[in-house]
Parts: C-alpha cells; structure tokens; sequence
C-alpha cells in the first residue's frame, strides 16, 4: 500500500525530467543526465563517530541516511512509513512483532544484510556498557533493563535483551514489555539500523570508515571540513541516488553558505539565513529553487508545575489567550511558523486543527480569566538567548504584558546546556520555551515524552492519571485508527489543562542551486537525496 | 647569543604549565554540565553521560584532572573529543591551513605596506603620501567582517586552500595590518632620511637605489619587523571572523566552536600549541634585531 503511494509521488518527477528533456530517471547512464555527477550540501560536524547507535544530532543524521537504510523510510512529501528493508512487519496484539526483511540486501562491504544483524545491531546499541546515545530508543522491547539498568553504576545482568529472537535468516520477532502500536513507524527512525558483523569485532576502528547498507557508501571523513560518500550501486531501496558523489561540507556559519548556494559552489541547504528570510528575500534570491519542509515540530512554552502561582488554569488559559501569534511571527519571526492550532504538527495524521481552543489571540477573554485567577506578582520566560530566541521569548513577553498589564521578563540563559540542566533539575523561577522536534512521525511522539508522568521531556512536570491511562490504552491499541483516536482524547485532556502553551510550528525553510534541477525537504529536516537531480549541463 | 637563546627556550617551560593549567581550569570553570544539552530536549541516557564522564576524569577534582591531563600530554597524546576525534587529527587537519593563510596575509601585508611605506616616506606631503594617508585611514576604520563580505560577494569562497585559493581571504585578514605597516614604514624613513649615516651615503656618492634600499630601509626597518612578527603570531592564532566569513576550516574557528561546546581537551590542546607558537615568533624576532642591527648583541 504504501509503495503504490510512492510510485504515484514519483510520477511528477518523471514527468518534470521529461519536460527538462534529461531522457528519464534512474538507471540511465547518459551523460546527459549528469548521472555521474558530484552535488555539494550543506553540513555540521556530527557530534560523534558514523554509527547508528550513537548519533543523535543533525549533521549525523544526515549521513547516516544515505550510508544506512532502515526497516521502513518515511515518505518525502507525506513523512507515511513505507517498508523500506522490511518485507513485512506484523503483529496481532502490537506486543510480538514479526518481522521479514527483504532478500538479497548487501552492505557495503559485500556481506549480505541479515536479521541477525539488526539484532545484533539493537542489542548492542542498548548494552549499558556500550554507553551509546540512542540506547533510550529500545526501553519499550522486553529485557532492556537487564542489559541497560536505569542506575548508570549498576551492572547489566545480560547482554542480549530477551524480547529479541532470530526466526531465520531473514526473520526476527521483537517481543515488547508493553504492548505498542506505533513501533512500526518508530523503527524508521535511525538508531535501529542494521550493523555488519565487522562492526562487533573492532567498534572504533569501524566508526573510522563506517559500512552500512544505503544508497551510498562511505568514502571518507575529514574532521570539521567535510564527509565524502560515492553512490552504492547494489542499492536495492527505492531511494536510490541519481548522482554519484556527494560531498557533505561542513559550514559554520549559514550566511556564507547561502551565498555559495546562490554562486553555485553549494547545491543544498536545509536551513535559510535570518537574513534572507527577511521579506522572503531568498525567494527572490534563489529564482524559485526555494523548498518548504513541512516540519513536524512544535514550538511551545512549558508552566512548570511546582512554580508558585502557575497551578492555576485561569492564570495558564489567560496566558495563552493573550499571546499574538500572529503578529509575532510577521513582526519577529519573518513569517517562518505558522501558529500552532493543536498540540501536534499539522502535517501529522491525527492532527485535529484548531483542537487548542485557548491558542488564539483573545485580549478580553484573556483580561476576565486573568482578573479571575487573582494571580499578582511577575511572570518570566526563561530560554537560551542564542539562535534567535531572545527575541521571539522577548515579543511573546511584551504581547503578555500588554494585553494582561502584568510585567513579563524574558530571563536569558548563556548556553542550551545550562538551560536544558535549569528544567530536568526542576529550578524554573517562571515559565520555559519547550520546543519538540519528531523523532518520527506519529502524533504519539508528541504525547508520550512530553505529558506522560515523569517522561523524559516532560518540561512542565505535567502528571495527571487520566492522560496517562489513555496514553497507555492508545498504545496497547493493535488498530491504527482506533489508537489515533484514543491519542486525540489524550489530547483533549492536555487542552483542558494547559501545562504548555502551544506557540507555532516552523515551516522549515531550504533551497537548492542552479546545479540541480530537483531537490526536496524532508519534514525531519533533512536533504531527501534520492530526490536530487542535476540540472542538464549545456 | 647562545647561552641567551637557551635561556628563552627555559623560560618557555614556566610559561607552558601556567598557560596550559589556566585555560584548563577556565574550560571546566564555566559552571554547566556539557552533557546537560547534548541530546536536545531529552537527557541524555545516564550510562552514557556516567562513560563520558569517566572517560575525561570529569568527576576527579580539577587539579587531579589536569595532571592526568598533562601526563598524556608529554606522552604525545593530546586527547581526544567528546565524538572520539583525536585532538591532534583536529590540529593536524586545521592548522596548515591557518599556516598558509598566515603566510599569505603576512606577505601582503608586508609587501603591499612597505612598498607603500618607502613611497610615502620618502615623498613626504606628496599626492601619493595623502592618497596612502587616506587609503590606509579607510582600512583601519573598516571591521574586518565588512572588508570580508564585500571580498566575498565579490569572489566568493575560496574552492580549495592553496596559496592562490586563498589570497582574497588573505588580503581581508592582512587588510588591517597593512595600513599599520606603510605608517610605520612611513614614519621610520622619514625620520632616517635625515640621520648622519644617509647623508654620508649620499655624499661618497652611491647611486639613490643603494642609499635607500641597503642603507636607509635596513636600519629603518626593526620596528616594522617587530610588528610583523608579533602579527605573525597573532595570524597564526586563527581569524576566527575572517575563518567564518569565508568558511576556512582553520584553527580560530575551531577553538571559537570547541569552548561554545565546551570541549576542554580541545580548547586547552589548541590553544597551548599556539601560545608555545607565539612566544617561538617573539624569540625569532627579537633574534632577528642582532642580524638587522649589529648595534643590538645578546649575552
């Protein structure tokens, strides 16, 4: 079902290649087409060595995708899972999951890709001692917390968690310790990617010259200048690259960038300069090569409970009411958001608009519920004061403390670091911008990490039982739509109580250059490099 | 000149561990946990943040820390980042490149400011003097990141680092320094041009070229290399502005990243390899009066 989609998606495409008179799509190895072209995007260092267990940051990820390919890839243009190495991923009670992976798969070094490999691959990236990033990814599957105890100092009693099992060569049935209906859209995401058996014999030696199973394979990696990858051509997916080298070239600073994205010498940029979204200068700039992500985030400020006064609904409601979004994304924010209606993104599935019935601009209302609540004293918004922050944290401040005539402060923090320890150590003094980026795209990964009691982005100590047990049934819920329906009542009673306001949701700007003809954004912001073309060359 | 060469090399000793234990304890000083943010907004699994820390002695008391720090140090071992990237792969990558932008820059600097320097001096008050009056005016009142982004909107980045790919970055970075040298070169000839040893060279007779360039520029010229050299040093340092404007992977810009991620072992490493550099310069240079000048001797 979901690779009909795909193919209907990727008729515009060949239709646009035809029309450009580059002679068709993949496979064709004309010079024409520029097939063996080289495409140059913009990059950051990742924060650690190429391996799928332990990336977690942006610039990782990026190579990542292309070095790995997961059991199920996420559309383009709608983020829906497909099954990507997966043949097929069934469960009756969305507790035992069997899963088939396709045959005939290779890595880059010619083994071929087995289900021992994601098993092996998961076990090890969840092993304490391992102390690998994404080790959090596998809590929910059974025997997690035998090999990973919750106290860092305690040792693991196994090494190998009990709910994973190798049917076959191609067949592994993951078993979790509570039933899950979103895990198949969660293994898309990129810590659970298959590893090679020479990955468990040398770890560090491999993170130096990474082998995965993706569309591209590694060629090499200068620390802080840029990461070399050559396309892979016993790639069997159906996001297979139409080029054949990319050079991801770290950047640090986006204005100089753009301006080798408008001269040519780089071909995409999944970020815009604040400079050049001001009066939507880049799409003038860049010709109508610009590209609109469709990011599934959300953007938000947390009440933390245990702050005096904030254990009021009134007070929360009336705060809610009397930020204008509007106004602050045109004024402050160069019209890069749109504002939030709901406590999802709006290009989730699920996603009800204008469920938030508080998240509009309502100065009256906000006035009679403020008087109302009797709260006396300051409100603050605290936030690291980089990237922009301090000004959108500042405006939505002055529209709180116009429309309620009560002083609001915008309280900076010097780092992201030191802001993120001041709310996981529960020391707010006021309220915290609490933004959330996916890590996949279900709306249950805007619920659970956020107001689940005692989750682990749980910013505004948000506890109440009702939400939990939903939350709790709609994942036991093997029926997709069934359970989506059960996370739209959780929602429901998230509104009602308002531990976060929602603001708005970033649209997630990019472009590419004259070089390629086709480009396309992800909504995790991300290249989608199966998507480029290079322009014909006259 | 030896027993003096010796003595500066011991005084370099000193000066190494106290640069190197205060740019440590400044690092780990700055009063945030660098794991607090590292994985957006959820924490970080605590295994992996309790590996972290053990692995960079992070929860040893900061002298301990250092010493263990320094130990590996003299073994060769610069340590590594927090993503496993060994701190002299960082350097080894980074630091030619900040090289030859110095070289280039420095050469600019040099040429383009004495050339214009021995002009304007000997001219005095001419039209080419106010030109370079007003020229070199205009350089030092301009912020490098303007000069930067006009070069750049001009020629681009730079598509390798060769010498040649980065002479505009060069020209932007040595910009400053330039005006600096052709007044310094300036107001030195003018002064010398009257000194006994110039009219006594003109007097035997010798062709203008031979009073200028031997007699008059050689004695004109240590305060011009004083300055060079210490700017040499400084050049050396990284450009973190020009670095960013014209995206250089060179050593500014990667100690300006490391102490926003608080990368201690970076920060420390880098930056105690270029205070060692900067006080080899200012011993070369102050070698270089003796040769210049056989007035100065060292003992």
């Amino acid at each position: 079902m979901f690779i009909r989609k795909a193919a209907l998606v990727s008729l515009p495409v060949a239709v646009a290649l035809l029309a450009a008179g580059c002679g068709g799509g993949g496979g064709s190895t004309a010079s024409s087409d520029n097939s063996d072209g080289t495409v140059t995007i913009y990059e950051t260092e990742p924060q650690n060595p190429l391996t799928p267990g332990n990336i977690n940051d942006a610039g990782g990820i990026k190579a990542l995708d292309e070095l790995w390919a997961g059991l199920v890839g996420y559309d383009p243009d709608t983020a829906k899972p497909y099954n990507l190495m997966a043949d097929s991923i069934t469960s009756s009670d969305a507790k035992v999951y069997d899963i088939k992976i396709k045959q005939g798969w290779k890595f880059h070094d010619g083994t071929t890709v087995k289900a021992k490999n994601f098993v092996d691959a998961w076990n090890y990236a969840a092993y304490g001692p391992n102390a690998q990033l994404n080790a959090d990814f596998f809590s929910q599957i059974q025997g997690f917390s035998d090999v990973h105890p919750e106290d860092a100092k305690a040792q693991p009693t196994a090494k190998t968690m009990s709910g994973l099992k190798v049917l076959g060569d191609y067949e592994f049935q993951v078993t979790l310790s509570a039933p899950f209906s979103v895990f198949p859209t969660k293994i898309g995401y990129e810590g659970f990617d298959p590893m090679p058996d020479s990955f468990f014999t040398d770890p560090a030696g491999f993170a130096k010259k990474p082998i995965g199973n993706g569309p591209m394979k590694f060629v090499s990696q200068t620390a802080n200048q840029d990461i070399k990858l050559t396309r892979f051509d016993g790639y069997q997916g159906q996001d297979a690259v139409h080029f054949k080298d990319l050079d991801l070239k770290i950047y640090s600073d986006l204005d100089t960038a753009y301006s080798d994205l408008q001269s040519g010498q780089l071909d995409f940029m999944e970020f815009m300069p604040p400079a050049a979204l001001v009066g939507d200068k880049y799409k003038t700039d860049l010709q109508g090569r610009n590209l609109d992500a469709g990011l599934i985030d959300i953007d938000a400020v947390a009440l933390p409970s245990y702050v005096p006064g904030y254990d009021n609904l009134d007070l929360r409601r009336a705060i809610s009411l009397a930020i204008d979004r509007d106004t602050i994304i045109k004024q402050v924010l160069n019209n890069a958001y749109t504002p939030a209606t709901s406590f999802f993104s709006a290009h989730l599935d699920g996603n009800t608009p204008n469920s938030c019935t508080y998240c509009k601009f309502d100065p009256t209302q906000a006035k009679a519920l403020f008087a109302k609540s009797g709260f006396t004293g300051k409100l603050t918004i605290a936030s690291n004061s980089d990237g922009g922050h301090k000004e959108a944290m500042t405006a939505i401040c002055n529209s709180i403390a116009k429309t309620l005539g009560v002083p609001c402060d915008f309280v900076p923090q010097a780092s992201f670091g030191q802001f993120r320890s001041m709310i996981t150590s529960h020391q707010a003094t006021g309220m915290v911008r609490s933004d959330w980026g996916a890590d996949y795209p279900s709306i249950e990964d805007f619920l659970n990490p956020i107001f689940k009691t005692g989750a682990s982005s749980n910013d505004a100590v948000y506890s109440n039982p009702k939400v939990d047990a939903l939350l709790t049934q709609a994942d036991s819920t093997a029926d997709k739509d069934a359970a989506v329906k059960l996370y739209q009542q959780a929602e429901k009673l998230v509104e009602a109580d308002l531990p976060k306001i929602p603001l708005w949701n970033e649209k997630g700007t990019g472009g590419y250059s004259s070089r390629l003809s086709a480009a396309k954004l992800s909504w995790k912001r991300q290249p989608d490099v199966s998507s480029f073309r290079l322009a014909p060359t006259s | 000149m030896g027993r003096y060469v010796l003595r500066r090399l011991l005084q370099l000793i000193p000066v190494f561990l106290g640069t190197t234990f205060i740019i440590y304890t400044l690092v780990w000083a700055i009063p945030v946990d660098p794991f607090a943010g590292k994985c957006g907004q959820r924490p970080c699994p605590p295994a992996y943040v309790a590996a972290m820390r053990a692995k960079f002695n992070l929860d040893d008391n900061l002298f301990v820390q250092y010493v263990k720090y320094l130990g590996r140090l003299f073994t060769g071992d610069f340590g590594q980042t927090f993503s496993g990237t060994d701190v002299s792969t960082l350097i080894a990558n980074a630091y030619p490149i900040t090289v030859r932008l110095a070289v280039v820059a420095l050469v600019i600097e040099a040429l383009v400011g004495m050339t214009a320097g021995v002009l304007t001096g000997l001219r005095k008050n001419g039209f080419a003097d106010n030109l370079v009056l007003v020229a070199t005016l205009m350089l030092i009142s301009l912020p490098v990141f303007v000069t930067g982004y006009i070069l750049r909107g001009l020629f681009g980045t730079p598509r390798g680092t060769s010498f040649v790919d980065l002479i505009v970055p060069g020209i932007v970075l040595g910009s400053l320094s330039m005006a600096y040298v052709s007044r310094l070169t300036r107001t030195s000839i003018a002064e010398n041009r009257r000194a006994d040893f110039v009219r006594t060279a003109i007097a035997k007779g010798l062709p203008t070229s031979r009073v200028v360039g031997v007699h008059l520029l050689r004695n004109s010229v240590i305060p011009v290399i004083t300055f060079l050299g210490t700017d040499l040093g400084a050049l050396m340092g990284g450009a973190i502005v020009t670095e960013g404007v014209f995206n250089i992977r060179g050593i500014g810009g990667l100690v300006f990243t490391n102490i926003q991620q608080q990368q201690g072992v970076v920060v420390t490493g880098v930056v105690t390899l270029l205070v060692l550099v900067y006080l080899v310069m200012s011993l070369v240079v102050d070698l270089l009066y003796a040769v210049l000048d056989p007035r100065i001797r060292y003992e």
